[in-house]
C-alpha cells in the first residue's frame, strides 16, 4: 500500500478543510514563485520526466501536450480550460477535488497557464455539480481575495483570471472539442480534429485541455521532482491515482493509491471485500463503462494501470471500478449502460445516433431472452460498425462495453436466447439490423 | 438522444427582474468581447431558476435579444442539454440516477418510491403541482449509490424507506437535509479505512 506520506490529496476525505490556510499547512501555494522562476522549460521537462499521463482517460503525456503550445504568443491569446464535466458511470473523483482540495486545481491552474502562457482559464465543471461549484468558486474567491491569483498572481509576475462554466447535462461534452463548442454557448457536438485545440481550439485559440485531477497533481509533482512522481508505480504508467470503487462492494470509496496496484488489493483492502465474497464475484468494469468489463478469473491477478489493462482489451480510463457481483444480471447491466449511450449520443454522426439505439434495444432483449440466434453475432457487427466510424471517440465508447460482455459472457447470452430466426441469413444480401421490427410488435 | 419537446402552453412575456439582471451582467463579463454568445448557457439557467425551474420560449427569445444572437441558437442549446427544462416540473424537482452503478445498488428502489409518493409516470406532476420526477443518466456520485438530486442537492446513500421520508417532506414544502443518508461527509470507505489514518485521529 501506497505510504501516507506520498498521497497528493491530503484532504481527500475532508479530515482537514478546504480554505487557503489548512491549505497552505498541507503545502499548497508555499513558494509558488520559486516554481514559476524556474522558467517554462523547467516546468514542462519536469513533466515529462514525471511522465504523468492525463487522468481524464485517454492517458496522454501532460508534459507532452502542454508542449504542443505555440511557444510565442501571437495574435491570439492562448487559453486553458480544465475539464470537470466528469459524467462517465463508475466516476465521481474530479467531484471530491473540487469541494475539498480546490486550492490544488488553483495553483495547478496558474503554473499550467504560466507554462503555457495563458492569461484565461476556464473551468468546465457539469451543471450537477452545481454546489461543489459553489465551493470551488468560494475557494477562487479567496484565492482572488489574498492575490494568488489576479494581477501578478502569487507573486509570480504572472496575471492569471479563472471562470467557471457550468454544463449542463450533457455527457459529451467531457469530449474535450464538445467541451470547447459548450463554452462558446452552443450544442456540444465534437470537432473534428486535426486542427487540434492547441493550435485551434477556443474562439479559434491555441487552448490546452487537461482534467482536473491532471492539473490538481501538478504543483506536488514540482515540489517533490518529476523523479519522485515517476518512482511509484511503473514505467510509462507513474505516480498516484484516485480510483472510485463504487457497485456491490461492502465499503463503497474513493481512494488515492499507486498505478499498478492489484485491483484485488483495492476492492479487499479498501472497499471492504465484494458483497458476498470474493467468489460471488461476477465481473469488473476497470475503468468507467465505457471500458469493456474484466471477468472474475482474470480480476485475481489484474494490475490497475493503462498498459496492463490494455494488454487485457480493456483501459484504465477514469480509474471508476465498478463491481458486479453474481446477484446482478450482466446483460441487464450493460443494456443500461448502452441504454445510457443512446441517451448522451450527440446525434451528430449517423452511426452512433443510430447504433447506439440499436444496441441497447438488442441489448434489452437479450436481456429477456426474446432475441434469435442470429442477432448475437449482428450485435458483434453493429458494434464494428460504430467504433471507428465516428467523429469522436464516444462511438468506441459505447460500442467498447458491448464488445467486453459479448467477448467474456457470450456463452450466457447465447444460453438465454435460442429463439429460431426470423428471417434466414442470405448472405448476397447484407441483412437489415432492425428486420425484427417490421415482423414482431414493440420489439 | 433524448427527445425533449417545449410544453403547449406558454406565458407570454419573460424579463429578467432585477437580481437575475445583474447575475446575467456578472456572467457575460467573463467571456471575451464579441464572445457573449458564450453567456448562453449561464442566462439559460438563470432564466430557469426565475422562472420557477422551467424555461419557456419567451425567456429563450428574451436571451437572444440580450446576447444578440439567433432566436434557434438558443432554442439549439436549450433543446441539447438535458437539464434545461422545457415544461413545468414543479418547486422540487427530483431526479433519480438510474445508470448500472447505481441500478446495481437498487435504485429501482428510489423509482418505485417517486412513483408512490409522487406521480406514476415519471415527468409527471404531483397532484398539488408541487414536484415532478424523473430518471435521469449518471449524476457522478457512484461510491454513493443509490443516490437522487432534487433541484441542487444531493441526496446520497438511500434506500427506499429513506427515499419515502425525503418525498414526505418535499410534498409537505420542506427541504430536506442534503447529503449522505448513512452520515457520510465524504467518499471515505465507512468502516475500516485504511488511508491516511493520522489525519483521522489528529
Amino acid at each position: 500500500m501506497l505510504k501516507d506520506k506520498d498521497r497528493i490529496f491530503q484532504n481527500l476525505y475532508n479530515d482537514l478543510g478546504s480554505d487557503v490556510s489548512s491549505s497552505q499547512k498541507r503545502g499548497d501555494w508555499v513558494n509558488t514563485k520559486d516554481l514559476t522562476d524556474k522558467g517554462r522549460d523547467w516546468i514542462i521537462n519536469e513533466m515529462k520526466t514525471s511522465q504523468l499521463r492525463g487522468r481524464g482517460g485517454a492517458g496522454f503525456p501532460t508534459g507532452l501536450k502542454w508542449s504542443f503550445a505555440p511557444k510565442e504568443v501571437g495574435s491570439r491569446p492562448h487559453y486553458l480550460v480544465i475539464n470537470g464535466d466528469e459524467s462517465e458511470p463508475g466516476t465521481c473523483k474530479d467531484r471530491d477535488i473540487l469541494r475539498f482540495e480546490p486550492h490544488k486545481l488553483i495553483e495547478g491552474c496558474l503554473i499550467a497557464s504560466y507554462a503555457v502562457q495563458a492569461h484565461v482559464c476556464y473551468i468546465y465543471i457539469r451543471g450537477e455539480y452545481f454546489v461543489d461549484g459553489q465551493k470551488l468558486q468560494a475557494a477562487i474567491d479567496e484565492a482572488y481575495e489574498k492575490k494568488l491569483i489576479g494581477k501578478n498572481a502569487a507573486g509570480t509576475g504572472w496575471d492569471l483570471d479563472i471562470y467557471i462554466h457550468y454544463g449542463a447535462g450533457a455527457y459529451i461534452c467531457g469530449e474535450e472539442t464538445a467541451l470547447l463548442e459548450s463554452i462558446e454557448g452552443k450544442k456540444g457536438q465534437p470537432r473534428l480534429k486535426p486542427p487540434f485545440p492547441a493550435l485551434i481550439g477556443l474562439y479559434g485559440c491555441p487552448t490546452i485541455i487537461n482534467n482536473v485531477e491532471t492539473i490538481a497533481v501538478v504543483p506536488t509533482i514540482l515540489r517533490r521532482g518529476g523523479e519522485w512522481f515517476a518512482s511509484l508505480g511503473r514505467e510509462k504508467n507513474t505516480g498516484t491515482k484516485i480510483f472510485c470503487i463504487s457497485g456491490n462492494v461492502n465499503n463503497p470509496c474513493n481512494v488515492e493509491e499507486e498505478m499498478n496496484i492489484p485491483l484485488k488489493e483495492l476492492i479487499e483492502v479498501h472497499a471492504g471485500g465484494v458483497i458476498g465474497g470474493w467468489d460471488n464475484l461476477q465481473a469488473v468494469i476497470p475503468g468507467g463503462s465505457s471500458m469493456p468489463l474484466i471477468p472474475k478469473e482474470k480480476c485475481e491477478t489484474l494490475t490497475m494501470d493503462f498498459d496492463s489493462l490494455m494488454a487485457e482489451k480493456s483501459g484504465l480510463g477514469t480509474a471508476g471500478i465498478v463491481v458486479i457481483n453474481k446477484d446482478q444480471d450482466i446483460i441487464k447491466c450493460m443494456a443500461r449502460i448502452a441504454r445510457f449511450y443512446k441517451h448522451e449520443s450527440c446525434g451528430q454522426c449517423t452511426p452512433c445516433r443510430e447504433g447506439s439505439g440499436w444496441m441497447w434495444r438488442m441489448l434489452e432483449r437479450m436481456a429477456k431472452g426474446e432475441a434469435t440466434k442470429d442477432e448475437v453475432d449482428m450485435l458483434g457487427d453493429v458494434t464494428n460498425q460504430i467504433a471507428g466510424h465516428t467523429i469522436c471517440a464516444f462511438g468506441e465508447g459505447s460500442s467498447w462495453p458491448v464488445q467486453g460482455l459479448l467477448r467474456h459472457f457470450k456463452k450466457e447470452i447465447e444460453e438465454r436466447n435460442n429463439l429460431d430466426l426470423i428471417v434466414e441469413k442470405k448472405n448476397t444480401i447484407p441483412y437489415l439490423v432492425d428486420q425484427h421490427l417490421l415482423d414482431k410488435k414493440n420489439a | 438522444m433524448s427527445l425533449r419537446r417545449p410544453a403547449k402552453e406558454q406565458p407570454e412575456t419573460f424579463e429578467f427582474n432585477s437580481s437575475s439582471l445583474e447575475a446575467a451582467n456578472a456572467i457575460v463579463s467573463k467571456y471575451p468581447k464579441g464572445k457573449q454568445q458564450s453567456a448562453v448557457m449561464a442566462l439559460l439557467y438563470i432564466a430557469q431558476k426565475q422562472n420557477d425551474n422551467w424555461i419557456p420560449l419567451v425567456a429563450m427569445k428574451y436571451i437572444a435579444k440580450f446576447l444578440d444572437m439567433p432566436y434557434i441558437k438558443v432554442y439549439e442549446v436549450a433543446t441539447f442539454y438535458t437539464m434545461y427544462n422545457l415544461s413545468p416540473v414543479g418547486n422540487f424537482f427530483v431526479q433519480v440516477c438510474t445508470t448500472t452503478p447505481c441500478m446495481i445498488r437498487g435504485a429501482n428502489k428510489l423509482v418505485e418510491a417517486c412513483k408512490e409518493k409522487i406521480s406514476e409516470n415519471e415527468s409527471e406532476l404531483s397532484n398539488d403541482k408541487s414536484c415532478s420526477w424523473m430518471e435521469v443518466e449518471c449524476l457522478g456520485a457512484c461510491v454513493n449509490a443509490p443516490m437522487m438530486q432534487i433541484n441542487d442537492d444531493y441526496y446520497e446513500d438511500l434506500d427506499k424507506e429513506k427515499t419515502l421520508e425525503i418525498l414526505e417532506k418535499i410534498l409537505n414544502g420542506e427541504t430536506p437535509k442534503p447529503g449522505s443518508y448513512r452520515g457520510r461527509v465524504s467518499n471515505q470507505p465507512e468502516n475500516n479505512r485504511k488511508t491516511l489514518m493520522d489525519l483521522k485521529n489528529a
